[in-house]
């Protein structure tokens, strides 16, 4: 393929993909807020997808995309456990700090 | 080249967003958005069936699922504290760790091999009017063809983890089943969903 004005090399999507995932980490390590938390994850998945897709397109093979479908799926399974566990941690106690959660601690 | 710009842009504002807001609402909203723009950015990809299952997956279920927890967690509360800020005690761990990270990104793709694409071109031949053709990379045909011969023993494996999951919620959040005792006492009287002696509305 010849590279013409239209062309967006590869780099800029892993470029925009790392940033989405850096934006994810400063969200679980910074909020404190466990729904937030958990949006802030399912902001790192999306940029592993995007890193995924990419590389599908760039090495014309459709095994990134259905590694996405799979991470899809477990986004899907990660939220609806994680939500669960908010719900059950807030139904035990009302007013919880995220850091003094140590039950499963063992 | 310039959509491309345009597009980074919003997703990186809406994730921006997303970790700022100062209630899970909005959070919700930013998420929302960054999910319609990554889905666009797939269709450039020419990741069409991935694109439409963003949408679909992505903000018709799970940002539903947050919403319906905002909704019974947070009605006009605060349900937990915010506390200190963690910054200043986080910040020179995930340098370090930041650090470590970015060079072995550096460092892999130095050692990689050049792609067959090096550049993406929204407009080039592809899948776009096609999706019924397995040949053509991205179509729909090709992904589902891909998915259930070369990699149907993963699919298989993501539905036994969607059956985990399941149960593994209703263990964790479902209230304990009543004894047939239990329910003959009470008669025909339903259960609330909210039981009174729960801190749900404190």
């Amino acid at each position: 393929m010849t590279p013409s004005a239209f062309a967006v090399p590869i780099e800029n999507y892993i470029g925009l993909s790392a940033v989405i995932f850096f934006l994810g980490v400063t969200g679980v390590i910074v909020r404190r807020n466990p729904l937030i938390m958990l949006m802030s994850i399912e902001l790192m998945f999306n940029a592993a997808n995007l890193a995924l897709i990419t590389f599908a397109k760039a090495w014309v093979n459709a095994a990134g995309h259905i590694f996405a479908f799979l991470v899809i799926t477990v986004a899907a399974a990660e939220a609806a456990i994680g939500l669960a566990i908010v719900v059950v941690v807030f139904r035990r106690a009302a007013h919880v700090d995220v850091d003094e959660i140590a039950t499963l601690h063992g | 080249m310039i959509a491309f710009w345009v597009l980074a842009l919003a997703l990186i504002a809406s994730g921006v967003f997303t970790i700022t807001a100062s209630k899970p609402v909005y959070s919700v909203v930013g998420l929302l958005g960054n999910f319609v723009v990554l889905a666009i950015l797939y269709l450039t990809l020419q990741a069409e069936f991935l694109a439409v299952i963003q949408i679909v997956v992505y903000s018709g279920a799970i940002l539903v699922l947050f919403l319906f927890v905002i909704a019974l967690l947070s009605s006009g509360v605060k349900p937990f504290d915010e506390g200190t800020n963690r910054l200043p005690r986080v910040l020179i761990p995930a340098l370090v760790l930041g650090g470590i990270a970015l060079v072995t990104i550096v460092f892999s793709a130095v050692r990689s091999p050049s792609p067959a694409q090096p550049s993406i071109t929204a407009g080039s031949p592809g899948a776009l009017g096609q999706t019924g053709e397995a040949g053509v990379f991205g179509s729909v045909a090709n992904f589902g063809q891909t998915l259930f011969t070369t990699n149907l023993l993963p699919f298989e494996v993501t539905a036994l983890l969607l059956m985990v999951a399941v149960i593994g919620v209703v263990l964790l959040a479902g209230d304990d089943v009543p004894s047939r005792l239990q329910v003959r006492e009470r008669g025909t009287e339903r259960e609330p969903i909210v039981k009174s002696g729960e801190p749900l509305t404190r």
